[in-house]
């Protein structure tokens, strides 16, 4: 056969086999077991062209609803947020996309140049001293968090608010098993007395995952009355208007970075970006690019810190990560650079503004309240329904419109509620046929039709 | 151009690179909304025009190397081409544009992607499922880790507290076992390069809970007593894990749960071609066998008899959640791009054509350079060593590897593995032709010479890159993490310019 991705021809294979001193192909294989060689694999399906497979995976995305083709009221962790073409357009460059991990920095002065930024843009978003060049997604990045909150605490217990988005909790869960950590998940209104002296550290999310703003002083304090560190999961969009974690003595701050230029793909890939204060340097999990001089005295940047790092430290390592997402970290630079200071408040001001109405909108529905009345909130809002939210969703997606997420698998006492999330890409006009679509559902409902 | 600028030291006040809609709903005021108290009073973003951010990160692209622009032969990671039909479906709307949490029958595309995929991988390594969830090869390790240790525990087998690693393994098998609370038992290599049977059965016995081990070697050969090596594992009621890296020499040729392994990671961001952008994104799929399977990690991706895909979190037995959703969904897509592409028969050639082209390198540098336990024929990439070159002339294997890059090629992997005095592991994968290698081989070549006679210019290499070596120890001793003048008030005004 003949594949385009492999450029031996039959006489260049016949002149190495020859330059090797091999007869045969075969004759390479001797060190393998005969028993357990084969020569053809029954189970996979025959080679498509470039035209057919491209047919057939467009048949299969052609079998997805997506938020082209629906209006995306989804969020909870995951947001349909603007994406400037200059991003993707730049981002997928094969000198950026095509190349490894940065172990030779005097090849490699895009791509470390181009994290040295993104910590910086982490930095200047998170108001903390240093950030690391990313993780895999926000729910390891907490996990890891905790691990190294543990490590530099010398306790053994975490303490997780029960706003916290939930499989970012199950991941933690996950971990802290794993490692003979103890975790503990609390309300809000049960924080008080569950804090003490065997308390690594507290993790909080702001704005929380039903969307809501906490006082975010208060559980700093609490967890520094008791010697522990304070971890916040946040939504970076977020942080173009809320004040910094740093400014409420966050120790480290975590959060899911997709909406920074990345499409939201299924839930993946994913970028956690991870920042904290200066002093725990080197207890920071995952890769730091730093900035340095080369012989001839001219700026340069390189990995630094490795000693960290498992290909060195091997078990002793202070992770076992040894990558990043670093062409998603590189889209997120790009974007935060072309939103720009005066962009990124104007996102952030549009979907304040639009989750308001909507919220509006959609609570004057007869039967319809906000589950947070009186809460603030951001982007993001829990209403109670009169109807199951699982049939409002699925009535709804037959309209065309992905309606937001049921809660009642998340906690107990929403079985009713309905999570919505309003980003800057939907319009006016798309929240009132929310609304309008939504009222007669409702009366369906009501009616029992 | 010698230096690119920080796109900080390149923002005016006023400047925005990016056209945003006009707010089209009544507006309220801010402070009520979001309260006084919650506001931030900076954000030190810079302010660019979109021809400035284009620019830069052009210009940042030219002082990049990559597959693209040419050879990258650096072992243990599979810088083989990658297909661009992988970049056109990843990124059709009906993949790239779903949320997560939309109801599964809207999904019903995407979820048959991962199942085939799922499927695919299973028989590629003959086991008997896979989750794609990991989002690197060590992230694979770890969850295989965790369900190693969750299988044990159910079974009431809870002195298993070690995990028997030969020294030539990666720093992240070590790494991850450690994280999962395992003590980390190193044994050393034979004088061949492989697991050494004797010191094997001494590190097995009751407290053995698994094996990790490369396959092939992290040296490049194949661990030719692979299935007593499994069997022992066995015998001591330990499971053996495949450390995954090396597929690509496996292909179509042999498969892991043949050889008797229990569980693997597979790198799709090696074998299964997906890019590497520079570090990340990649996929650590992990493949198991009926007796791990109840511990996968949630949710995992099953098919009803009615042919509906089906997001399955009701699993008693599973590890739990590792991933903040399904794992890297559109890097799937690509490693189904990928597979589909080649079928059957184009996935063995890969596996061919990658033994073939590393087999040549070794056979044509075996003269100028030593090979580390010269064995008759390596797998998938070769590793040389430069002690010769290091004791006639003092020179390191660094200092090849950097005169490398004045002919415009990237070195390859050096220093690992740790076993091999001044290592150069090389893997040309099956992507390079014969004259590609040829060029390679004729430059590795003409170091060789050029390290006998005229070392000092190894020693000061590179001389034609942007930049020349750097001072590693300043980067750690005076750390310089991020641009302070940003936060320091700049004379750019990025910060004093008020909103």
């Amino acid at each position: 056969m003949t594949l385009g991705y492999i450029s031996n021809t039959d006489t260049d294979r016949q002149e190495m086999l020859q330059a090797i001193g091999a007869g045969r192909f075969e004759d390479l294989l001797e060190p393998i077991p005969s028993s357990i060689r084969m020569t053809h694999l029954p189970e996979l399906p025959p080679a498509m062209a470039e035209n057919d497979l491209y047919r057939h995976l467009s048949s299969l995305a052609a079998l997805n609803a997506h938020a082209e083709t629906h209006l995306c009221f989804l969020g909870a962790g995951i947001y349909d947020h603007f994406r400037p073409a200059v991003v993707a357009s730049l981002a997928s460059r094969g000198e950026f996309a095509t190349a490894y991990t940065p172990y030779q920095p005097e090849m490699s002065q895009g791509m470390l140049q181009a994290v040295y930024e993104y910590q910086t843009l982490i930095c200047a978003l998170t108001g903390m001293d240093i950030s690391n060049a990313s993780m895999y997604d926000a729910a390891t990045g907490l996990a890891e968090s905790a691990l190294m909150s543990a490590h530099i605490q010398h306790r053994d217990e975490i303490v997780v608010l029960n706003n916290l988005h939930p499989h970012y909790r199950q991941v933690i869960q996950t971990y802290l098993e794993a490692t003979g950590l103890k975790y503990r998940e609390v309300s809000e209104s049960d924080v008080d007395g569950v804090v003490n002296s065997n308390t690594a550290s507290v993790i909080v999310q702001n704005p929380t995952f039903m969307g809501t703003l906490l006082d975010m002083q208060k559980y700093s304090d609490l967890a520094h009355a008791c010697g522990a560190l304070f971890i916040v999961s946040v939504d970076p969009v977020s942080l173009a208007l809320l004040k910094p974690p740093s400014e409420y003595d966050a120790d480290i701050v975590v959060g899911e970075g997709q909406s920074l230029g990345s499409p939201m793909g299924f839930g993946g890939p994913l970028l956690g970006f991870f920042a904290c204060k200066k002093q725990f340097v080197r207890s920071f999990p995952g890769r730091i690019v730093g900035a340095t001089l080369d012989l001839e005295g001219r700026r340069g940047y390189t990995m630094t810190l490795r000693t960290r790092e498992q290909d060195i430290r091997r078990e002793k390592a202070t992770s076992n990560i040894c990558t990043n997402q670093a062409l998603l970290a590189l889209a997120a630079t790009i974007h935060l650079c072309a939103l720009g200071k005066n962009g990124m408040r104007q996102t952030a001001l549009l979907s304040l503004q639009k989750a308001h109405y909507a919220c509006s909108q959609i609570c004057s529905l007869p039967g319809v309240t906000h589950a947070d009345e009186g809460r603030l909130f951001f982007k993001e809002f829990a209403v109670r329904l009169p109807v199951s939210p699982e049939t409002v969703i699925a009535k709804m997606a037959r309209k065309k419109i992905l309606a937001g997420l049921a809660l009642g698998k998340y906690y107990d006492g929403y079985s009713d509620a309905l999570l919505i999330a309003v980003t800057e890409n939907r319009t006016k006009e798309d929240i009132d046929r929310y609304t309008t679509e939504l009222a007669g559902i409702l009366k369906e409902g009501t009616t029992g039709v | 151009m010698n230096s690119e600028p920080l796109i900080f030291e390149k923002s005016r006040a006023g400047r925005i690179g990016a056209n945003l809609p006009q707010c089209d709903v009544p507006e309220q005021d801010i402070v009520e909304l979001l309260g006084g108290d919650n506001l931030r009073s900076m954000l030190p973003l810079p302010e660019v025009s979109e021809l400035d951010v284009v620019r830069h990160f052009t210009h940042l692209s030219h002082r990049n190397y990559s597959i693209d622009e040419g050879l990258y032969p650096l072992g243990s990671c599979t810088m083989k081409y990658n297909p661009r039909i992988n970049e056109k479906t990843a990124s059709l709307p009906g993949f790239a544009a779903l949320h997560p949490l939309q109801p599964v029958e809207t999904a019903q595309g995407a979820l048959q992607l991962v199942y085939e995929l799922q499927g695919m991988l299973a028989s590629i390594c003959g086991m008997d499922a896979t989750t794609i969830q990991p989002s690197a090869g060590a992230h694979g390790e770890l969850l295989a880790m965790m369900m190693i240790r969750a299988y044990h525990r159910d079974r009431g087998d809870t002195a298993r507290t070690t995990v028997v690693i030969p020294d030539s393994a990666h720093g992240t098998n070590p790494a991850s076992a450690a994280t999962c609370g395992f003590r980390v038992k190193s044994i050393p290599s034979n004088q061949k390069g492989c697991t050494d049977l004797n010191a094997l059965r001494n590190a097995l016995g009751p407290d053995t809970a698994a094996l990790m081990l490369t396959n092939p070697n992290t040296v490049g050969l194949f661990e030719s007593d692979i299935l007593e090596i499994c069997s022992l594992v066995h015998e001591a009621g330990g499971l053996v894990y495949c450390d995954g890296a090396n597929m690509n020499a496996m292909l179509g040729i042999t498969r892991p749960g043949d050889m008797g392994f229990d569980v693997m990671h597979f790198n799709l961001h090696k074998t299964f071609s997906t890019p590497h952008g520079g570090g990340g994104p990649g996929c650590g799929a992990v493949s198991v066998k009926k007796c791990l399977e109840p511990y996968l990690p949630i949710p995992v991706v099953t098919r009803s008899d009615e042919g509906t895909y089906l997001l399955d979190e009701n699993r008693p037995c599973s590890i739990g959640r590792i991933h903040s959703f399904y794992g890297a969904f559109l890097i799937a897509v690509r490693a189904y791009t990928y597979i589909r592409t080649l079928g059957a028969s184009g996935v063995r050639a890969v596996g061919e054509n990658a033994l073939l082209n590393a087999n040549y390198v070794r056979a044509r540098l075996s003269k100028a350079y030593d090979i580390a336990y010269n064995s008759p024929v390596c797998m998938h990439e070769v590793v040389l060593s430069a002690a010769r070159q290091k004791q006639a002339n003092g020179i390191r294997a660094l200092d090849i590897s950097k005169r490398l890059m004045d002919y415009g090629v990237h070195p390859p992997t050096n220093y690992f593995p740790l076993i091999v005095p001044e290592a150069l592991m090389i893997e040309p994968t099956e992507t390079e032709s014969k004259q590609t290698l040829d060029e390679f081989i004729d430059i590795m070549l003409k170091i060789a010479k050029e390290a006998a006679e005229e070392p000092e210019l190894l020693r000061t290499a590179p001389h034609s890159t942007l930049v020349s070596r750097l001072d590693e120890t300043m980067a750690v001793k005076n750390l310089d993490l991020r641009y302070e003048a940003l936060f320091a008030g700049s004379p750019h005004s990025t910060v004093e310019s008020s909103s």
